[in-house]
């Protein structure tokens, strides 16, 4: 009874989500991708995105037990923090990279920073980056699906060579949850239509993305079908915690993340450039929220 | 006696110029790319710190209070110039691993920070072991950080393989990210000690830390 006398800030009504129910949807959404990767790339895949769900899962517990702070793993950010990380790993990388990839995004880019709600870069895309940059040879080294040992190029170095459905349905090399676009797809309208996420940003993301590679001179379709833009562009730029609150805002976020994209794609010497792009933008979400701050209708009432 | 004790120990580890009064920062970051380097950045830091604290608290009632800050430097400089000869002389591969961080020691907030802070207001004998004791504070410092960061982004230590075989090493490291990473880890350690030994975390060093803040306009206003 105490509890409901608290005075306190908004907001007031609660509907009733918790953290873990948002949580669970994202995993939903996530599954397809996930079954479809580990049916294409076997069993190394499957131990790749296990292992890093337990250690993000474990990482969280433990330093939470070790810093005598309550325990929040079971509210599942955990685990979709290191499942979004497992997808976009590459199927054969060493499972201790990718353990100590899902440790440093939940130890250094979230709970350092003060835990869930309170990090300001995302923890999956930031510890992809932190990976690429560690472990270069393994975190590039990409096989083709069932099976065939054959480390080939990513789609994004090799222009035009595939066809729309091989993309759809991820017939060529690539990350685990990357390759196959058709069930990411699913799992971003699952998450739209429970109303998650909001529409603005992954549309405007992609369609930045498609633009701005036609005007560059890029192969449009090409650009927005293949490396990490479908992950990227559904499940990493549009985490609460690290994008603007206001509509005017997530487009802004949307259209930045898809002009960096294009730019690093196109001139940086960096293979993809979507988690670099959503980790840059992530950086100016304070002064997005600041400069997009939605006015109250009535007039400012000047004070004397 | 006992208070001269404490001018040595001061540096080492109560008042650790990297860790306790964050100066020196940008050669901490930079050059901690290997155990060996922040062992040669530190002595040669030490070498000139010790020439400029001797040299600034025999000269403290010639120098004129308007001009002190460039006479200090001048003094520094002279010194950085003999050290960065005798590296350039017996060490070269040093040198070329220091690079622009060597003669940029002249600039090194440490040195200056302690001849406006501690050698200007002391006699010589203390001015010395407070010199011995912030070098060997800094040297210790970057020689841990460089040994953090070349034994994970290189698998290396002191250039002997340690863990190369097994682990593929973490290049992220041995760059800038890596030097922050480190950085930051050791200063929020160093400050849980000393919250646990009862003293202050670094928090705001205020203007009595600031080598300009007897000449400085915001001075008021900050505090």
């Amino acid at each position: 009874m105490l509890n409901k006398l608290t005075v306190s800030s908004s907001p007031h009504i609660h509907l009733g989500e918790r953290t873990s129910g948002i949580m669970l949807d994202v995993i939903i959404a996530l599954i397809p991708a996930a079954i479809y990767g580990i049916i294409l790339f076997g069993i190394n895949a499957a131990l790749v995105v296990l292992v890093s769900v337990v250690s993000a899962m474990l990482s969280e517990f433990i330093w939470n037990k070790i810093l005598k702070k309550e325990n929040s793993w079971f509210d599942l950010s955990a685990a979709v923090t290191g499942l979004i990380l497992g997808l976009c790993l590459p199927p054969r990388l060493p499972i201790w990279m990718a353990a100590l990839g899902s440790a440093i995004a939940i130890i250094v880019v979230k709970q350092m920073f003060g835990g869930l709600g309170q990090n300001f870069a995302n923890p999956a895309s930031t510890a992809r980056i932190t990976l690429m940059v560690s472990f270069p040879a393994a975190m590039t080294s990409f096989y083709e699906p069932f099976g065939n040992i054959v480390s080939s190029a990513t789609p994004l170095v090799d222009d035009g060579a595939l066809t729309v459905k091989e993309f759809l349905f991820g017939i060529h090399g690539g990350c685990i949850g990357e390759v196959a676009i058709l069930p990411l797809i699913i799992g971003g309208l699952y998450l739209m239509a429970r109303r998650i996420i909001s529409p603005i940003i992954p549309t405007s993301f992609i369609a930045t993305v498609f633009v701005f590679s036609w005007v560059l001179g890029l192969n449009p379709l090409n650009a927005i079908l293949s490396g990490g833009l479908m992950l990227g562009a559904f499940f990493m730029a549009t985490d609460y915690v690290t994008t603007p609150s206001f509509n005017l805002g997530k487009l802004i976020f949307g259209v930045g993340c898809g002009i960096l994209t294009v730019v690093i794609r196109r001139f940086a010497a960096l293979p993809e450039g979507v988690s670099y792009a959503i980790l840059i933008m992530n950086l100016l979400v304070g002064y997005i929220n600041k400069l997009t701050m939605q006015k109250p209708f009535f007039k400012e009432v000047k004070q004397k | 006696m006992k208070k001269h004790f404490s001018y040595l120990t001061n540096g080492i580890i109560k008042e650790n110029p990297v860790l306790r009064l964050v100066l020196g920062t940008c050669p901490t970051l930079a050059v901690t790319t290997a155990a060996v380097n922040g062992i040669g950045m530190g002595v040669a830091a030490t070498l000139v710190l010790l020439g400029s604290n001797i040299a600034i608290s025999a000269l403290r009632k010639f120098i004129p209070d308007k001009v002190r800050i460039p006479a200090y430097i001048t003094i520094i400089a002279g010194f950085v110039t003999i050290v960065q000869m005798l590296v350039k002389a017996f060490l070269p591969t040093i040198d070329a691993s220091l690079g622009i961080f060597l003669p940029l020691i002249v600039v090194n907030c440490i040195i200056l920070g302690r001849a406006e802070m501690f050698a200007s207001k002391n006699s010589i004998l203390p001015s010395v072991l407070d010199a011995i004791g912030m070098g060997i504070g800094f040297t210790a410092t970057l020689t841990l950080m460089g040994s953090i960061r070349e034994l994970i982004g290189a698998g290396t230590l002191f250039g002997f393989p340690i863990t190369q075989q097994f682990i593929s090493p973490m290049v992220i490291m041995l760059l800038p990210p890596g030097g922050f990473f480190v950085f930051g880890i050791l200063v929020a350690l160093s400050n849980k000690l000393a919250t646990k030994a009862g003293k202050e975390p670094v928090k705001n060093l205020g203007c009595s830390s600031c080598p300009m803040a007897s000449s400085c306009a915001n001075k008021k206003e900050a505090e």
